[in-house]
């Protein structure tokens, strides 16, 4: 009986499916043809097509199809270089001197010139906080021939090489001379590159679908590739970022085949992918991710240090990560501020945040003087990994006794709020929380939360002397251990004076087909050279 | 007639203009800064400073208002934010996959809705009325992505008749066209289908109480032609309003399951650009909206003067 059923049902299916699949088949054999397309979903749609306007992730996604850079680091933190071929310092360490590969072109045919890089950093180097501080210490740039420029510095600068490979956020990425040239305050119109992918600006429907084609001309370095650095061999003839919202709708695509790569589906919907032999869920960025906890100094209560302090002494990063990631595959507890396994990692001075001491933290309200002053915390409602950290805050500051006012918004409301230097009773704020990903944050340079320049500060606007001092000496040291020691003060002083605190380490799960897909590589942003599909 | 038509098209002018303040400000009182999100989410207070400049939200709010406003009535909506395209390309761009849907929907809507809701009136008080009722219920108690989500999972995943999501062009072929749009005509119809099916049914069944209903049925008319050119036509004003709201709602943009079927319509765009605050898509979105919600009014009334010899304009 059973059986019969069983059987009934199956031809039923096959009769179903071969009625509407047949006249989908006949279509598909007369279009078919050999191109090789990756149809992938990223985290967002791809909107602002100029990564050195931006930070958004999308746009530095974007930038590492289209555009390549003149140093890279790999997966060990290390640096390259990429578009370069060689480069020597001189021995004052005030003259860097860079000669760029041969064969290097644009994907309009031109070569790559000294100008155009000069022109590139001295854009990037506008907008970016890293690139400001580089472009500091920069006296004079000198094109000595087509392929050969050099940065001449006013004094050592230890960071030199790492600014221009910096990883994320904005990428120092190259463009041809006439691009670069646009002010940094206006977006460029034109989409030229050199990188390994072509930008096809006629096929890109906003919100639906960007194209990206293989450069023929691009040449690869002959190296590995790991991270940014390496050699960039694109195996596909198109990569098609297709836009779909609803994340059960994109995981529904793989399982089914319809796409080849998820950037990030959400961590309750990997379940649906185990026991699929067809598809692969693996952590591809093992630094991850740092969720940030914010105060803002301008206002009380936490213009006072024993307040942030006592509000330290409430979180830890447990919580966090498990009321937001929640499967312990996908988090982790680091005290390091500068991400674990790193080259600037250190436990020391961050035991404050890895375990709430709330009879503590109540001690040092009452020391303090705490009067019941509304503390703010915005709760952003509307990003998966971001939702739940604005209650946990709230819970373990009332914990603590402050007088806690939880205000829940969309993330696009919490972004322009937190640019309020206005009282928490005027529109203004006194918590937030938001996450990092780890490569924008491996120096106390590149990382936002540790400037302390008051008013030129990132939202919050710590303001402390030390703290600068600090950052500067860092900044001015080119010898790798005194810079280890100095990354380990400043992470020292940002617990003291409470600049933020570091809420805890969580991953992406980027999933795939393994069944058409090889050679996907792991980094900091998603990365289509390398992968091979078949059909 | 003609004057109507004339009267009413001029009557949409002062309607669209205070549409347009209206959006304008209330967009500008909404929480949210443009500039915050085009920065990204390591701008700096600098860096959004700088966007907010050059996209001129410093300026006050009446001269933002003049030069927008004096930008459309020369035919420019401006241009998005975030895309930095112009609007209108935009909306042309998301108009084919949101009038596919409707369409499809709409016919699917109207060939089953109309005849269920006839036939529960004719038999009335029967099985199948009471089944007609009961599926109009249902259709009306099920959220629009279960549904989607039920018909993916048995028709897209269990039997690979469909596909999951995704839109194709008519230019791509009409196979793939129409292969792509099954299941959100289906999962979008049924709400439809519940609404008009009710309505059919409780209009016939009124018009079958008049007498000259049985003053037809005296004369020896055959039940058919009384039902279909008597009852249907006499009961078809309420209907056509129905049906008239029903494609406003469906052009006007059906987020949720453009969304669960990935399609790229204006409901999506309209979404995106009011998480994006990307003010002048969203302006440009709604006055568009606006002029066809009056157009298919006009039309809607129109359509009373065929179906009901009485009215006149």
């Amino acid at each position: 009986m059973n059986w019969g059923r069983t059987f009934a049902k199956s031809a039923a299916k096959t009769a179903l499916a071969a009625a509407v699949a047949l006249p989908m088949t006949l279509g598909m054999t007369a279009t078919a043809s050999a191109e090789t397309t990756l149809r992938v979903v990223m985290h967002s749609d791809l909107k602002i097509v100029d990564p050195i306007w931006t930070t958004a992730y999308m746009s530095r996604n974007y930038g590492y199809m289209v555009y390549d850079t003149l140093f890279a680091m790999d997966a060990e933190t290390n640096v390259h270089p990429q578009m370069v071929d060689s480069y020597t310092v001189s021995d004052d360490k005030l003259t860097y001197t860079m000669t760029l590969r041969d064969g290097l072109k644009w994907h309009d045919g031109a070569p790559v010139t000294s100008e155009d890089c000069i022109a590139s950093i001295k854009r990037w180097g506008s907008k970016d906080s890293m690139g400001q501080k580089l472009l500091e210490f920069v006296s004079e740039f000198k094109a000595v021939d087509d392929k050969t420029f050099q940065i001449v510095l006013n004094k050592p600068y230890g960071l030199v090489i790492a600014s221009l490979a910096k990883p994320s956020s904005n990428v120092p990425f190259m463009m041809p001379k006439r691009v670069a040239e646009t002010p940094s305050s206006e977006q460029i119109s034109d989409y030229t590159g050199s990188g390994p992918f072509v930008f096809k600006v006629d096929e890109w429907k906003p919100g639906d679908v960007a194209v990206f084609e293989k450069f023929d001309d691009y040449v690869p370095r002959s190296e590995e590739p790991s991270w940014a650095a390496g050699g960039k061999v694109v195996k596909v003839d198109r990569v098609e970022w297709v836009s779909i919202k609803d994340h059960q709708t994109a995981v529904n695509a793989l399982l089914e085949g319809e796409v080849d790569y998820l950037e990030s589906p959400p961590t309750d919907l990997l379940p649906l992918f185990e026991g699929n032999d067809d598809i692969t869920a693996q952590i591809l960025n093992p630094l991850g991710n740092q969720y940030m906890f914010r105060l803002n100094w301008l206002h009380p209560p936490f213009d006072n240090v024993k307040m942030r302090r006592a509000a330290l002494m409430a979180i830890n990063q447990i919580d966090f990560v498990q009321a937001t990631i929640g499967n312990p595959e996908y988090y982790k507890e680091c005290p390091a501020m500068f991400i674990c396994g790193t080259s600037f990692a250190s436990d020391e001075g961050t035991e404050i945040v890895m375990k709430s001491d709330i009879a503590g933290a109540k001690k040092m309200l009452e020391e303090a003087g705490y009067d019941g002053t509304p503390v703010v915390v915005m709760q952003s409602t509307d990003v998966d990994v971001l939702n739940n950290l604005g209650p946990v805050a709230a819970d373990k500051l009332k914990q603590a006794g402050f007088n806690v006012d939880l205000q829940a918004m969309d993330w696009q409301t919490l972004v322009a709020r937190r640019a309020k230097k206005e009282a928490p009773s005027d529109g203004g704020w006194n918590v937030f929380m938001t996450s990092w990903t780890a490569a924008d944050i491996l120096n106390p340079i590149s990382a936002a939360g540790y400037n302390a320049g008051c008013d030129k500060a990132w939202f919050g606007w710590p303001c402390d002397a030390k703290m600068e001092e600090l950052r500067e000496a860092f900044a001015t040291e080119t010898d790798a251990d005194k810079q280890k020691t100095l990354a380990v003060e400043i992470q020292k002083r940002a617990m003291e004076v409470v600049t933020h605190a570091h809420a805890g380490q969580w991953y992406q799960v980027p999933a795939w087909r393994s069944d058409k897909l090889s050679g996907v590589l792991g980094g900091p942003f998603p990365i289509f050279w390398n992968i091979a599909k078949s059909e | 007639m003609f004057g109507f038509i004339v009267q009413r098209l001029l009557a949409t002018i002062p309607v669209l203009g205070m549409v347009a303040v209206f959006v304008f400000l209330m967009l500008r009182l909404t929480p949210g800064d443009p500039a915050a999100v085009l920065a990204g989410d390591n701008g700096t207070p600098d860096q959004i400073a700088q966007i907010r400049e050059s996209l001129g939200l410093n300026e006050p709010l009446l001269v933002q208002l003049g030069i927008w406003l004096g930008n459309i009535l020369q035919g420019d909506f401006g241009q998005s934010y975030f895309f930095k395209k112009d609007v209108s390309e935009l909306i042309l761009l998301r108009v084919e996959p949101t009038l596919a849907l409707a369409t499809t929907t709409l016919i699917l809507t109207i060939v089953v809705a109309v005849p269920i809701g006839v036939l529960a009136a004719y038999r009335h008080g029967t099985w199948i009325d009471r089944s007609v009722m009961a599926f109009s219920v249902a259709g009306f108690s099920v959220p629009v992505f279960v549904l989607g989500y039920i018909l993916i999972y048995l028709f897209a995943m269990e039997i690979d008749l469909f596909p999951v999501q995704g839109y194709k062009p008519i230019s791509d072929g009409f196979w793939p066209f129409i292969h792509r749009l099954v299941l959100p005509s289906i999962t979008l119809s049924v709400i439809y289908i519940a609404l008009i099916a009710r309505i059919t049914r409780a209009s016939v069944l009124e018009v079958l109480g008049e007498d000259y209903i049985r003053t037809a049925y005296a004369k020896g008319l055959k039940p058919n032609t009384v039902l279909l050119k008597h009852a249907l036509r006499n009961a078809a004003v309420p209907i056509v309003t129905v049906i008239g709201i029903g494609i406003a709602l469906l052009i006007g943009g059906v987020v949720v399951t453009e969304s669960v079927y990935n399609i790229p319509g204006l409901g999506r765009l309209t979404v995106d650009a009011v998480l994006g605050r990307d003010y002048p898509t969203i302006q440009a979105i709604i006055i568009v909206f606006s002029f066809v919600y009056v157009v298919i009014n006009l039309l809607i009334d129109l359509s009373y003067s065929l179906l009901d010899p009485r009215i006149r304009y």
